[in-house]
């Protein structure tokens, strides 16, 4: 069953912008599902529209087979949402604001407040469940927006650049949480502008540019389209000159360091006996690049030549 | 339970969750919501009903400081209904914490009962406190309990859609006190608070008719003290015609999302 239908919406404010201009999007029950596209793409107004938060021009949405206008209520209950940016009432202790929102879902108090237990000791806030929302961390709202999308139990989570500004390990954390979720059986579409995020965690991504779905495909797929990849080499000794290596494009960074392209029939393997045979020795190596990052980067320059 | 109980149990549950926030809300800054009335109305019964109310002597056979005691009631029962509203829902369209509503299945309708709900609870929780402030200056006996209650209910109900309405359409916290300054204030000081439409000539007599207020006054005066300018009747059945009319508006904008989606 395909858990999000999405069929010809279109978007026009009041100011004439035309936001989206007509996406046709189905995401499969159980997916992780990542919406990528540059800012201004139309990814905020897309879950808006899905979260009733914004208002569609036209065209349908059908949450679990339930049509949003047909059955809005049913439709809510299914969904939750993390929004892009914090939405909260500053002066409400944490707990109070996942259990207020279990309450709006109908809820019973000593229900929700068990579940507000569970949720922000999963997402380690309960030692600050008094505090008021204004004291805490950047990334603790973030953590506590996922407990309150969370309270009503809802089969399709949208989160909009969740893990915005937090640090790392928090960062890493709340990943490990998305995939526990995601296991259990919650579908979860992602915006995100870490793309090594969306690789990491989604297995469907779906590219969205100037109010157009540009492309949906699996992670696999889309990366093994990648032509090049570019990676960074750091070397036991300065290399004076660079070798001639067929099939591989090699450039000096620095004395100690070398950038070079591989090719998608070419193989690693091939490199370091190539480099081995110059006299070369590599000590360690990197991505220069999200290989998500530049396939992004490439579709959109591509896109882009095409419009110029 | 039947699915059909679950959902009338649904919505009974939002709407305690949305009553329990406005009145924790109010109840935390009582020293903002409740107190100024107080106050207020303390000073008014010395100035007005001590210190000059004895040289006026009495209004519609009544000592005066009694005559004005239904009137300071309701106006604190009509600017405090009408605040919460307007403040408690701007403020969650200003932070955007109205979107935790917007994205739950909570009815429209519900929402709103929940937010007018609040309204009422601080406009009767600030007209008991006032009641108790006049307590102190005069000894009053409700004439009719069933009149007096149900004038406090609807005359609050109505002015928590008028603050639901003016939260709505605002776009900044100056456009939440213009209503209030420059229209209820006017309207309730002009409604027969402080005199009796008979005492004007007329023409004000007739333009004093057009003020919504007035009826609402003097209804409550009636329950309270048994003397009234219009017929009770009539009071109620305007009252009524604007709560259905704001009512009726208020889901209209919310349905619609005005000034709340995009």
């Amino acid at each position: 069953m395909s858990a999000l239908v999405a069929r010809q919406l279109r978007k026009t404010y009041r100011n004439g912008f035309e936001a989206l201009k007509g996406i046709d999007l189905t995401v499969e029950e159980g997916d992780f599902f990542a919406l990528l596209g540059p800012n201004g793409a139309g990814k905020s107004t897309l879950i808006g529209i899905l979260t009733s938060l914004v208002n569609k021009t036209a065209g349908q949405v059908q949450v679990f087979g339930h049509d949003l206008d047909r059955e809005p209520e049913r439709v809510k209950a299914l969904l939750g949402v993390v929004p892009q940016e914090f939405n909260f009432n500053i002066f409400l202790p944490v707990e109070e604001v996942v259990v207020n929102q279990a309450g709006y879902f109908g809820i019973p108090r000593a229900e929700a407040r068990a579940r507000a237990e569970h949720y922000l000791r999963k997402l380690d806030l309960w030692t600050r469940r008094k505090s008021e929302m204004r004291l805490l961390s950047g990334g603790m709202k973030r953590r506590l927006m996922i407990a309150r999308a969370l309270v009503h139990h809802p089969r399709l989570l949208i989160l909009d650049e969740p893990t915005a500004g937090v640090d790392i390990e928090i960062r890493r954390s709340m990943w490990d949480y998305l995939r526990e979720l995601n296991a259990d059986g919650t579908t979860i579409i992602l915006t995100t502008h870490y793309l090594e995020e969306a690789e990491s965690l989604c297995r469907t991504i779906a590219i969205i540019d100037h109010g157009r779905v540009e492309s949906v495909s699996d992670t696999a797929t889309l990366l093994a389209a990648l032509d090049t990849e570019t990676f960074v080499l750091d070397l036991k000794r300065p290399a004076d000159s660079l070798p001639a290596l067929d099939g591989f494009g090699l450039h000096r960074l620095d004395p100690h360091t070398l950038e070079v392209q591989v090719g998608r029939d070419h193989s690693i393997n091939a490199l370091f006996e190539a480099l081995s045979r110059h006299g070369v020795e590599v000590l360690s190596m990197r991505n220069k690049q999200n290989r998500l990052e530049k396939m992004f980067l490439d579709m959109l320059d591509k896109r882009r030549g095409r419009a110029a | 339970m039947n699915t059909e109980l679950e959902r009338w149990h649904r919505y009974w549950i939002t709407f305690l969750t949305l009553l329990s926030k406005e009145v924790m809300r109010f109840s935390r800054i009582w020293v903002q919501t409740i107190l100024p009335s107080a106050i207020t109305t303390a000073l008014y019964f010395i100035i007005f009903g001590r210190l000059i109310g004895e040289r006026i002597g009495s209004m519609e056979g009544l000592a005066y400081i009694d005559f004005i005691v239904p009137g300071l009631v309701l106006m604190a029962v009509i600017t405090n209904s009408y605040s919460n509203v307007v403040s408690s829902f701007y403020s969650s369209k200003f932070s955007r914490y109205v979107e935790e509503l917007l994205v739950s299945p909570a009815p429209n309708w519900v929402i709103l009962a929940g937010y007018v709900a609040g309204g009422v609870a601080r406009g009767l929780t600030v007209g008991l406190v006032v009641m108790l402030v006049a307590m102190l200056f005069t000894d009053l006996t409700v004439h009719s309990w069933p009149v007096t209650l149900l004038v406090l209910v609807l005359t609050s109900v109505l002015f928590a859609l008028g603050g639901f309405i003016n939260a709505v359409y605002a776009n900044s916290f100056d456009d939440i006190s213009i209503v209030p300054t420059f229209v209820l204030t006017p309207l309730t000081y002009l409604g027969g608070v402080f005199y009796s439409i008979e005492l004007l000539p007329p023409l004000w007599q007739n333009l004093s008719l057009a003020n919504p207020v007035l009826y609402m006054v003097n209804a409550f005066r009636d329950g309270l003290l048994g003397v009234s300018d219009i017929p009770v009747a009539v009071a109620f059945g305007i009252i009524l015609v604007f709560i259905l009319a704001l009512a009726t508006y208020s889901l209209w904008l919310l349905e619609r999302g005005v000034g709340i989606k995009s």
